[in-house]
């Protein structure tokens, strides 16, 4: 029962980090460019459906008016500011891009303040009985279900509709695509504004469980390109398994490994030790992965 | 054309000036100035907010003065960052001079800050953290907890779980100094079995994993120390994961305070907490303190706004009793030392390591009659004139 549960915890982790790193890998992987401020459309995503929900009394609105707001915010910054970026080199990126990490925290504290309430909806506040035996919060069951629901609409996307195939072009080899004829620049705009969406997304429904508040996309920022890297660039496949298995790696941390240091460690040296390995795992196995296949365990680009 | 001065006006006005800022520090201080540093933004920003509110509620039931002398209280928000506050701390007793220093809330942010007071001379008086080092082998006669030491709330909860009958209990607390303290604090005075000891990131808002853990553990009771917004989200993914129903979760006064139930809500009522203080104390002190707090603040204070406000009331005690003169550091620690001040706790006495010695009380959390949930406390103190387990350590005698 207990791995069981924890199993549903380390998935729950992994979606969530999915939602983040799945606009991550398109970006760099169709637009080439390296957005460090992924992690501030996480955040603003979650200052809004805070926002909205204090406002209209209802998470579900709350929710859906972020992401729709956050859609069309991210259309914005990518025609108003980050279009520039896409001509030149990956450092002149990260430094404008983390520009935009500052700018976007200090314009969020400005309209929002530095932090947000943001409740599970009381529906939803309760267990649910799995099996019996296995008592799981009905908010995280929800979470999953978003999580799988979003998962498989996006492999729709990419594997069965005409953009899904101008996406997985240009990111298979963009100089191509553009020969043949694809409007660039509309794709470009669009499939930014869904990675600001699927960020969305994860803040709204992340908020209530961990704090709305200025900075909390840079420490899952990192998660995310640690995942982006291990699964392939430009590859949604890629960022599925790799998020997956970095949630698991990181639950497996807190939990599993600790009873195995326990027998042998004080608990205090067990407690920081445990997360503290996992962490060290995930980055030796991203290391692994760019050792011995640097493109990823399911590479996008072709040729 | 601008008009010239006479010629011997200038070098008068010049040495007029230099007299006047060498004649002024040789009189007694004409005002008490406090730097106040404490964590006033991010999830668990309700602490610092209530002991700030609670300090300025004093002065401002004193005429904007404490002791007697206009006080000048300099507040910044140290972000929860240790390296933020000692910045904080350097400016207000380098360049802003400032007689007594005040405010943190967390024991590992003041760790970082206090040696900025100490080392300059400068007095901290603590309205919350105080470590179970600075009680013992580190105590310094520059620090006066006027809170309770670390273990307290803890040994206290302890005790409550014997009179309870409880066998089994699994622990929790943040991996930093304030939260080892806890947790052994609950040990020393606990006598049934820990089933589990689990130790989590200072700051982490995701206790599933942890939550698992200990449904498999199948305790009696579950004990935490998780202040501010720690506590509150284990709360309720406590409840969200259906662990209330087989396990009591017991509680110190930290996360069973006005700024946990307000926003966990009703799965708050009935909780059994331990705390030095309670919102119903009958003391005269304690009545005139929590209504002016809801008249100037429209809510009712927690612990730690009591704490703000008695810290405010031993400076306030400290300058009367010294006649302002803040330049003898001698008399003023031994005037703080003498504590005398009406605290809204009841009789407030110093240990030799200038830690409380006090009694401390199981609440309960029940309705306030306004539809809203409060902590009541119970008359008979479950820990009476209770000091703490390293005063022996501590060389001040």
């Amino acid at each position: 029962m207990l791995i069981l549960e924890q199993a549903l915890n380390g998935l729950q982790f992994g979606l969530m980090l999915f939602l983040l790193a799945a606009g991550l890998t398109l970006v760099f992987g169709v637009m080439d460019m390296i957005n460090l401020a992924h992690g501030s459309l996480y955040m603003v995503g979650a200052f809004v459906a805070a926002w909205l929900v204090a406002l209209t009394g209802s998470f579900a609105i709350g929710v859906v008016g972020a992401v729709a707001l956050t859609f069309v915010f991210g259309m914005a910054l990518e025609i108003g500011v980050l279009r520039t970026l896409y001509a030149r080199d990956h450092l002149s990126q990260v430094l404008a891009t983390f520009a935009l990490i500052l700018i976007l925290n200090d314009g969020t504290k400005m309209i929002f303040g530095n932090d947000l309430p943001l409740s599970a909806p009381a529906a939803l506040a309760g267990p649910v009985e799995l099996l019996p035996g296995l008592q799981y919060p009905a908010y995280r069951l929800l979470i999953l279900a978003v999580g799988l629901a979003l998962a498989a609409l996006l492999w729709l996307l990419v594997q069965k509709t005409r953009m899904g195939a101008l996406v997985r072009a240009g990111a298979s080899n963009r100089t191509m695509a553009t020969a043949m004829g694809t409007d660039i620049g509309r794709l470009f705009t669009v499939v930014f504004g869904i990675g600001a969406a699927l960020c969305a997304v994860a803040g709204a429904l992340l908020g209530p469980l961990l704090a709305v508040q200025v900075g909390m996309g840079e420490n899952i920022l990192i998660l995310a390109f640690v995942v982006i890297v291990i699964g392939g660039i430009g590859s949604i496949r890629g960022a599925l398994v790799g998020a997956i298995l970095v949630g698991a790696v990181d639950t497996l941390g807190r939990t599993l490994l600790q009873h195995v240091l326990r027998e042998f460690l004080p608990p205090q040296w067990a407690s920081a030790a445990g997360p503290a390995i996992a962490s060290i795992a995930v980055y030796v196995f991203m290391a692994i992965v760019l050792a011995i296949r640097p493109q990823g365990l399911f590479p996008a680009r072709g040729g | 054309m601008p008009t010239r001065l006479p010629r011997h006006v200038v070098p008068a006005a010049i040495v007029a000036a230099a007299l006047a800022s060498v004649a002024l520090p040789a009189s007694a201080a004409d005002k008490v100035k406090i730097g106040f540093v404490s964590t006033l933004s991010g999830p668990s920003s309700a602490l610092g907010i209530d002991i700030r509110d609670g300090f300025l509620l004093a002065v401002k039931l004193n005429g904007g003065k404490l002791g007697g002398l206009p006080a000048e209280v300099l507040v910044s928000d140290d972000q929860f960052k240790p390296d933020v506050a000692k910045q904080l701390f350097e400016k207000n007793v380098k360049r802003d001079k400032v007689d007594f220093m005040t405010g943190v809330v967390f024991s590992n942010i003041m760790f970082a800050a206090l040696p900025e007071a100490i080392d300059n001379k400068v007095i901290y008086i603590s309205p919350n953290a105080a470590p179970s080092s600075i009680a013992g082998k580190d105590c310094n006669p520059l620090f006066f907890a006027v809170s309770w030491p670390n273990d307290a709330y803890h040994e206290a909860a302890g005790q409550f779980a014997n009179t309870r009958d409880l066998k089994s209990v699994y622990l929790v607390a943040p991996n930093y100094q304030a939260g080892k303290d806890s947790l052994a604090g609950f040990k020393r005075t606990f006598k049934g079995q820990i089933v589990g000891e689990n130790y989590t990131k200072l700051g982490q808002l995701d206790y599933a994993a942890e939550l698992a853990e200990i449904r498999a553990a199948k305790p009696q009771a579950v004990y935490i120390f998780l202040p501010g917004g720690m506590g509150i989200n284990f709360i309720k993914q406590y409840v969200g994961a259906g662990l209330g129903k087989d396990t009591t979760l017991l509680l110190p006064g930290f996360s069973a305070d006005q700024d946990v139930i307000n926003p966990v809500g009703a799965a708050m009522a009935g909780l059994f907490n331990t705390a030095h203080w309670s919102p119903d104390f009958s003391n005269a002190a304690n009545q005139k303190f929590v209504a002016e707090f809801e008249k100037e603040y429209k809510r009712v204070p927690t612990l730690y706004a009591s704490q703000g406000y008695d810290a405010a009331q031993l400076i306030a005690a400290a300058v009367r009793d010294t006649k302002g003169k803040l330049e003898d550091q001698a008399a003023v620690l031994k005037a703080l030392r003498a504590a005398r001040f009406d605290s809204v706790r009841g009789p407030f006495k110093f240990n030799t390591n200038q830690y409380p010695i006090q009694n401390y009380y199981v609440r309960t959390i029940g309705n306030d009659g306004k539809g809203g949930l409060v902590n009541k406390s119970f008359n008979e103190p479950i820990l009476k004139n209770h000091g703490d387990a390293y005063v022996q350590s501590c060389p001040m005698k």
